[in-house]
């Protein structure tokens, strides 16, 4: 149920305009940051103001909301913006990422293939990919313009020299339709494919940076390399602790203080999906219980 | 010197106003393919704001540069895009500023300041980008095995070494100089310019130089060009302006080198 003194969803309806005209000017160039007037929000820059100001000018009454933080729907971020929602928009929130119609994600994007009836919405701290190359905003806008975009590499040169490999794991930056340089906020390069070809609408919402950016339905989305150091994913050897999963990203989760570890899904609805289908299958298995991925660090947008 | 060609960079009546502060007047000048072209004159003479205009970084209040490109025809700066002109300044042209600051990414490894031209226009080779970087750094006489160094670690000679490679790595047939032994000890100075001597020689490159010093000028330059107040007061080859010069003013400015 909706609160009286709130506008549904929190934001007023010219703001959601507002916004909603930002969102379908990034839709038709995708991957171009488009600025807009970002409000102040009820929480911290930092944790998603501008996801969640996304969020509010796409939902409507009868959608149902899934929001993760780390893949996770249970961390303190996830919890409050799901909360968030449930109390000024009155929408259903779900955790389960077949039900859900909007996602609002801070890293990660559900290891289950999303549909064309979703949207996911990204938290981006910092969306100019370009931005510790070239620190002046101005400079920056004039490389867009014109597509001039040999600095990037410069960046995955680095990385290699030092490191032998491209050591970027996240925010590693993709190409959109061919033209666009895109960061795709902090997601880990893991799910850098999934972006491409993806059949759900992808919005990225950076609040204090004033920018939205999108990549539309069954967009081509490239992950910058080289031909000799070819992009690749990254993921620990290991099957995850409790669902036995080889393909999911994993979380790494400290037991203890004597080097003691366990990796378990980063996506804990997939996770939990996947126990309970074991639990149906294998009667009398003993039930696990579920670990609480590891705290996060600070910054999102 | 190139015979019966046309100039490879044509400047006509080149002039630059800031606000009511004359920057140059009325400067023409034709350069050929793997000429030499000094510029001298004290401090706000004019001698910058001519290279910036030549080098299209600064729009002129009146005048125009024309410039040959590679597939031979002969374009008005001005009327390029400005993708035009950024891949023009980055293929075929170089640009070497006094502070090598300015003109590396002092963040970035040797390498990458050297590669980036190369990744600019589509090199996606790691190995082969590693490859030209480290045979240009030993072409200007840095070891190859500082490739990995950021250039905050180099020496001044080296820093401007270093943008030399960077700046040539494409195989531009023009390059700006601005003052690049300014700041550098006489001895660095002597080495950069032997330097540099020997590569304009070997690639047949096509200079314009900016500098107060008449050293330089006689040591690298076919024609010199002699600025005051904003104007082009004497022009000539460079031996026979600094030999012989004409104008009091050229004869002051020769004549207050210090002997050794």
């Amino acid at each position: 149920m909706s609160a009286h003194t709130y506008n549904f969803a929190y934001l007023d309806e010219q703001t959601k305009r507002m916004i909603r005209r930002a969102i379908l000017k990034a839709v038709a160039v995708p991957g171009y940051q488009v600025p807009f007037a970002s409000r102040e929000m009820p929480m911290p820059y930092g944790w998603g103001t501008g996801g969640v100001q996304v969020t509010a000018a796409v939902l409507g009454p009868n959608d149902v909301l899934k929001v993760i933080d780390q893949g996770s729907d249970d961390t303190t971020n996830a919890v409050s913006i799901r909360k968030f929602f449930a109390k000024t928009a009155g929408v259903r929130t779900t955790t389960r990422t077949a039900e859900a119609s909007v996602i609002q994600t801070r890293h990660r994007i559900p290891e289950r293939p999303l549909t064309e009836d979703q949207i996911l919405v990204f938290q981006v701290p910092i969306p100019e990919p370009l931005r510790f190359l070239e620190p002046r905003e101005t400079e920056t806008r004039r490389m867009h313009a014109l597509a001039d975009y040999g600095v990037m590499h410069v960046k995955l040169y680095e990385d290699i020299a030092r490191h032998g490999h491209i050591a970027t794991t996240y925010a590693y930056p993709v190409k959109v339709d061919d033209r666009y340089i895109m960061d795709p906020s902090p997601t880990p390069k893991f799910d850098n494919p999934k972006m491409n070809d993806c059949a759900a609408l992808q919005l990225f919402g950076a609040g204090r940076e004033k920018r939205i950016y999108a990549i539309p339905p069954y967009t081509k989305v490239v992950s910058l390399d080289f031909e000799d150091h070819p992009f690749e994913t990254y993921r620990h050897n290991a099957p995850c602790a409790l669902c036995g999963a080889t393909d999911s990203f994993l979380d790494e989760v400290v037991t203890d203080d004597r080097g003691g570890r366990m990796f378990v899904c980063s996506d804990s609805d997939y996770c939990e999906a996947r126990r309970s289908a074991q639990r149906t299958t294998t009667e009398g298995t003993k039930t696990q219980e579920r670990v609480k991925p590891a705290e996060t660090e600070a910054d999102n947008g | 010197m190139a015979e019966n060609e046309q100039p490879l960079l044509v400047a006509d009546g080149l002039t630059r106003w800031y606000g009511r502060q004359l920057g140059c007047r009325d400067v023409s000048l034709e350069l050929f393919e793997g000429e030499v072209l000094a510029v001298v004159g004290e401090s706000g003479s004019g001698k910058s704001t001519l290279l910036h205009l030549l080098a299209g970084q600064l729009a002129p209040s009146a005048g125009l540069v024309r410039y040959r490109m590679r597939d031979g025809v002969t374009r008005d700066l001005a009327a390029l895009s400005e993708a035009e002109r950024r891949f023009l300044a980055r293929t075929d042209w170089g640009y070497v500023q006094q502070d090598a600051a300015l003109g590396l990414r002092m963040a970035v490894s040797a390498g990458g300041n050297i590669g980036e031209r190369l990744m600019a226009v589509g090199w996606r080779h790691y190995g082969r980008i590693r490859g030209a970087a480290e045979s240009w750094l030993d072409r200007v006489e840095i070891d190859p095995a500082r490739i990995d160094e950021a250039p905050s670690n180099y020496s001044g000679g080296m820093r401007q070494r270093l943008q030399i490679a960077r700046n040539l790595v494409t195989q531009p047939r023009l390059v700006f100089m601005d003052e690049p032994t300014g700041g550098l000890d006489v001895s660095v100075q002597a080495r950069l310019l032997d330097l540099l001597r020997r590569l304009v020689q070997d690639l047949g490159l096509a200079v314009v130089i900016v500098t107060h010093d008449l050293a330089v000028a006689r040591l690298l330059s076919h024609r010199i060009m002699v600025m005051k107040g904003g104007e082009v007061i004497e022009t000539g080859l460079t031996d026979q302006v600094l030999d012989d010069p004409r104008e009091a003013y050229t004869q002051l400015l020769v004549s207050s080198v210090l002997p050794v």
